[in-house]
């Protein structure tokens, strides 16, 4: 039985096509489409319902000795009010999953997660507190929070008109705590798109009032609703890490370019000890984002060679809206890739060029 | 959603439109709408032989990838060379400015065993539930 979000109702009104995704059933694009959606959150602005990701709080004296253990980022950088990107390793430096951390007050975190390892993050989390001992309460709030996203250039102006937050004075991963629409809602100045925007986490019972308050506000600016569909190519056109692609149990953040999130210089964590060797011998494999020269859409799983010489696969792949070209996430083995060198994906039996380009593909650099 | 009465179906959500020798096909207009934003074709050169339920062209959106079968067996007389530079035609267009291929059938009995429109939309009633 899928899950539904408490907007699962005004979904169906609006026309959108439901698909199964992480234990959810959700949006993957509404009438509009994937593409005019896509572009409208590069022009203009998007509303997402991202309900379906789960939140995770983290309470006591030794909270922060806690997340300073599980994580691979520096969390003691954090002040309250702000945001840090911040991935879970197992021991052997796989990942376990890649969230966001909020440092809600002095000992009180709040991990925003996937969907689709929740359970497993929580079970982590529970595994790791009991075995070292730390002093600490957990909580799985994801049923209790309902979380949209406005992304896009016009989101600050959109959200302006319903809150009485200080917008202009909120930067870049921080958040305040604020009323939307009448509605207490934490606002963070966060995204998946690479745009200017918000992420508002919302009790689940008042996330539809909110987001009709956000369509209403929105509707001379051009918001439209955005799907799943379009948030997966806005995020790919940035590069941004998907678990389950271009991070898993079994693909380390080291091979997937996310070395800035991994802190060695702080005391022990999980999975240290083996991110430490893995870099001092050179990681065995890396990530490349390649652009189609040839006709033909790269798709996850599709072979990437070097001349004749198979050399991985590709994580993710999308037709990109904004370039009108087949673009891609590939994992392949670690060389002296350079932007501008040829490589080639095998699509539906052929071997097309593909070039490496220095992330993100939009904008093109 | 239209499914022309002149028309013949299969369950993979092609249709058929037999005229003297030549068979045109393209995809249902339930398909193209399923499909999403079609952004990507790749259509068999003129000459290949096709075989009734194989794969012989390949249809994307943004999301997907779906194959598209043969009908019936027959050899591509002509492909529709405007598709691949621009693919949604098919989204808005499916039976007409939409048309993949035109082949010329082994055994033209085999359109027989096809679906006519009212079998069709049956079908894709029950496909539903």
């Amino acid at each position: 039985m899928l899950k539904k979000t408490a907007l699962h109702g005004i979904h169906r009104l609006l026309g959108a096509k439901m698909v199964p995704f992480a234990g959810w059933e959700m949006p993957v694009n509404y009438p509009t489409g994937v593409i005019e959606e896509h572009l409208a959150v590069r022009r203009k602005a998007g509303l997402f319902d991202v309900s379906h990701m789960g939140q995770i709080r983290v309470t006591g004296f030794q909270a922060l000795a806690f997340i300073q253990y599980l994580t691979t980022n520096d969390a003691s950088q954090l002040t309250p009010g702000q945001v840090q990107y911040t991935i879970i390793c197992y021991p052997n430096g796989g990942t376990v999953d890649d969230t966001t951390l909020y440092r809600v007050g002095n000992g009180e975190y709040l991990f925003c997660v996937n969907a689709s390892r929740c359970d497993e993050d929580f079970a982590w989390m529970e595994t790791i507190a009991a075995e070292k001992g730390f002093d600490v309460q957990l909580a799985n709030l994801s049923d209790e929070y309902g979380l949209l996203a406005l992304q896009g250039p016009a989101a600050g102006a959109i959200l302006g008109k319903i809150t009485g937050a200080g917008l202009a004075g909120l930067p870049s991963f921080h958040f305040v705590e604020e009323k939307v629409a009448g509605v207490c809602a934490l606002i963070s100045r966060t995204g998946y798109t690479g745009e200017d925007g918000f992420e508002l986490y919302l009790p689940a019972n008042e996330t539809a009032a909110v987001w009709n308050a956000l369509m209403d506000a929105g509707q001379d600016q051009g918001l439209l609703p955005v799907g799943l569909g379009a948030r997966d190519t806005l995020r790919l056109e940035k590069k941004y890490a998907l678990y389950g692609h271009e991070l898993s149990a079994d693909i380390t953040p080291l091979e997937a370019g996310l070395a800035w999130v991994v802190k060695f210089d702080k005391a022990d964590f999980n999975g240290k000890a083996a991110l430490e060797e893995l870099k001092r011998n050179g990681i065995p494999r890396q990530l490349v984002c390649l652009q189609m020269e040839e006709a033909g859409i790269p798709r996850e799983k599709y072979l990437v060679y070097d001349g004749d010489r198979p050399i991985g696969t590709v994580t993710s792949g999308t037709l990109s809206p904004s370039l009108r070209q087949g673009i891609a996430i590939a994992l392949v083995a670690a060389g002296s890739w350079k932007p501008g060198q040829r490589l080639k994906i095998d699509i539906h039996g052929r071997k097309r060029s593909a070039l490496i380009i220095k992330p993100p593909f939009y904008p093109p650099r | 959603m239209e499914f022309p009465e002149e028309l013949k179906y299969t369950e993979d959500h092609e249709w058929v439109l037999a005229e003297d020798d030549l068979c045109t096909v393209g995809i249902t207009d339930h398909a193209q709408e399923s499909l999403g934003d079609i952004v990507f074709v790749e259509l068999p050169e003129v000459g290949t032989q096709v075989f009734a339920g194989k794969a012989f062209a390949v249809v994307e959106s943004v999301k997907a990838v779906s194959d598209v079968y043969a009908p019936i067996s027959g050899t591509i007389e002509e492909v529709n060379e405007e598709l691949p530079d621009a693919p949604e035609v098919i989204n808005t267009s499916p039976y007409d400015d939409g048309w993949m291929v035109k082949i010329r059938p082994d055994d033209p009995s085999q359109l027989d065993e096809l679906m006519d429109a009212d079998a069709y939309r049956e079908f894709l009633e029950n496909e539903d539930q």
